[in-house]
């Protein structure tokens, strides 16, 4: 197995990212239950081993921008998860004080430059991004993460040809859930991603997003190709989206056989844990669940016990220095 | 100090502020003109010819040529100004903000706020606008308005080549993102322009003329088209005060308010549709803030509510003018 290829440190490290965001998805889903998180949350639940297999190759120099779909991301990356659910909870002490919630949640000294409400809305920006980094000449990387809906929109079209003429070092990791939205990809989707994506001559492979090691394999290439002058890569990540589009989909438009096989074939928690069980690391796994339980539980209570932002935030923060 | 005109107010401004900070790079189409072809380099110097010279002397690394992308470029100088870049992107014409207005207005404008204070993006975005260069209706909208509309934007309109300099430095060493809309009919108009660098605060609005019966307020080419009312007027004596405010976001209210209150009778000229433009705009302010001083309706005198028309008898009778001004402001006195 490619787990082979891994240090001890480093499984733990990719075990302990993906059950930490499968943790604080399903936590989020029961919390949503009680009412008291404002909105809507949009769950990342199954797609794990897509944004830890990438963000493993990353330091808090690298970007990444992120969708709609963004817990996971920010905690590949890094972003604190205490910050997270005080900010998906609408409060003060939230990653951006309150103000941003679910589908903005950034972490600039992280990297992270921001989950995004515009399907495709982060791909120009993490082409500025890139661009960055290209002219510092220090060899960081930006990762533009994107749903298979993202393929569709022309802001995409537009990232992927810039990214390709200017060279940039770039990576578009696009998780294809099946869905946009509540519509099946196959219904609205020609052509081939990858197939697109060699339209600009742009290397592209198919990704298994359910193995953590195929996908760390697939970008750690792509990556390295980008901090050496190589230019743009497109992942097509398959993956499975556990819940609905957002946490009060009913989801009525998959089948309940087709939600269980999902759940049963290709959970990329229990492929890791089968891919390790040479590694004598049950017990290890077994620590890092606990110490996760323990951790969500206390971003929880915190999150909750936190003040809302006093309403001074209500006019704060949108100038730098108006007047 | 030289007369130059705006156009090479604006060049002088991208020349001196790119050689005093590396961090500020340039995208847009045809920045140079010529890019990747055989031919004479630099050969448009824009489409205007406000980024001439440019190429030379900074490199195409940061004067860089893009494709007809607006969504890619004005995008992607977003993300290079989150990562700490001082982009300047250009829009060839300001109508061209209909295929990017959601990095404009979704995503710039709105970092800041939705990332609870902890983001910075120094980003210009010029474009040209403004009718008159018989184009039609797609390349020569007003537009301000909409941009004024979104808080996170600062919103620029210099009426003449001195405040084109130095508001455009301004913009290119703020810290919010600037809107910085230059009307294509005021590239010819020659002024007073000092040698080296200097800034214009935004929101500071500028008394372009004094005057005691009647108060024009004025953005951009219709500060033009004040002035030259308030000369035929004061042949007639009457005593037009021009004010044009500069910036529309920030926008110099006190001022507005303090000229208001001392003068009662109040015109406001605005190139943009009358519906949710900055004339009705200000007067909303000026009713709002100062109604006991107003001796007389306010006015607006701006563009009708219709796109701008090709023919130019039409386009003519579509941009205010100063006897469309003269007109309301006989009405009031």
């Amino acid at each position: 197995m490619f787990s082979q290829h891994l240090p001890r440190e480093r499984l733990l490290e990719a075990y302990r990212a993906m059950q930490t965001i499968r943790v604080f998805e399903e936590r989020i889903m029961i919390e949503m239950a009680t009412g008291d998180i404002p909105g809507n949350t949009h769950l990342y639940a199954g797609q794990e081993a897509s944004a830890v297999g990438v963000c493993m190759h990353l330091s808090d120099e690298d970007y990444i921008s992120s969708t709609h779909r963004g817990h996971g991301h920010c905690i590949a990356k890094g972003v604190g998860i205490d910050g997270m659910m005080a900010e998906i909870f609408g409060k003060a002490t939230g990653t951006c004080g309150g103000k941003g919630g679910s589908q903005h949640i950034a972490d600039l000294r992280k990297g992270m430059l921001g989950a995004n409400g515009i399907v495709a809305g982060g791909a120009p920006i993490t082409c500025g991004a890139a661009l960055t980094a290209k002219l510092s000449g220090n060899k960081h990387v930006a990762i533009a993460f994107a749903g298979d809906g993202a393929m569709n929109e022309g802001a995409m079209a537009e990232s992927l040809n810039l990214a390709k003429i200017w060279m940039l070092p770039i990576v578009f990791v696009i998780e294809d859930n099946g869905f946009g939205e509540a519509t099946a990809n196959e219904f609205v989707s020609a052509g081939t991603f990858t197939g697109r994506a060699a339209g600009y001559g742009i290397p592209a492979t198919e990704v298994d997003g359910t193995d953590v090691f195929k996908v760390y394999a697939a970008a750690g290439e792509a990556i390295e190709r980008a901090r050496n002058g190589g230019g743009p890569t497109l992942l097509h990540v398959h993956v499975p989206r556990y819940y609905g589009h957002y946490s009060g989909d009913p989801d009525s438009y998959r089948t309940p056989e087709e939600k269980k096989a999902m759940r049963l074939e290709q959970d990329c928690l229990t492929k890791f844990r089968a891919a390790v069980e040479s590694e004598s690391l049950q017990d290890a796994l077994k620590t890092v669940d606990e110490e996760i339980e323990h951790a969500v539980n206390e971003a929880v209570s915190a999150a909750r016990a936190a003040p809302f932002p006093p309403l001074s935030a209500l006019t704060s923060d949108v100038y730098v220095k108006y007047q | 100090m030289a007369k130059i005109s705006y156009r090479q107010a604006l060049n002088d401004a991208l020349h001196l502020e790119m050689a005093r900070d590396p961090k500020v790079i340039m995208m847009g189409e045809d920045l140079t003109g010529g890019a990747g072809a055989n031919g004479v380099k630099d050969a448009w110097g824009g489409p205007f010819g406000v980024t001439r010279g440019l190429l030379g002397a900074f490199g195409p690394e940061r004067v860089r040529d893009t494709p007809i992308s607006e969504t890619a470029f004005v995008g992607a100088a977003a993300g290079a100004a989150l990562t700490g870049m001082r982009p300047i992107a250009e829009l060839m014409f300001v109508d061209f903000a209909g295929v990017c207005l959601d990095q404009i207005v979704n995503q710039i404008a709105k970092f800041r706020y939705m990332f609870g204070g902890h983001a910075r993006t120094p980003l210009v975005i010029r474009a040209t606008f403004g009718a008159g260069t018989r184009s039609a209706a797609q390349h020569t909208q007003a537009f301000y308005p909409v941009f004024t509309h979104f808080p996170g934007l600062k919103v620029v309109i210099p009426s003449n080549p001195y405040d084109a300099k130095g508001l455009l430095l301004q913009a290119i060493r703020d810290d919010d993102p600037v809107i910085f809309l230059e009307n294509k009919m005021l590239y010819d108009m020659v002024g007073e322009v000092p040698d080296g660098a200097y800034t214009v605060p935004f929101g500071e609005a500028r008394v372009v003329r004094d005057g005691s019966d009647v108060l024009l307020i004025a953005f951009g080419r219709m500060v033009q088209v004040a002035e030259e009312a308030a000369r035929k007027l004061a042949s007639e004596g009457v005593s037009a005060c021009v004010i044009d405010p500069r910036t529309t976001s920030p926008l110099d209210e006190d001022t507005l308010l303090e000229f208001t209150e001392e003068i009662g009778r109040v015109v406001i000229i605005d190139e943009a549709n009358p519906r949710c433009g900055m004339a009705s705009d200000i007067s909303a302010l000026l009713a709002d803030k100062c109604f006991h001083a107003l001796k007389a309706p306010i006015k607006m005198v701006t563009a009708p509510h219709c796109p701008v028309p090709y023919a130019p008898n039409l386009e003519d009778a579509y941009v205010p003018n100063a006897d469309a001004v003269i007109k309301a402001v006989k009405s009031i006195i």
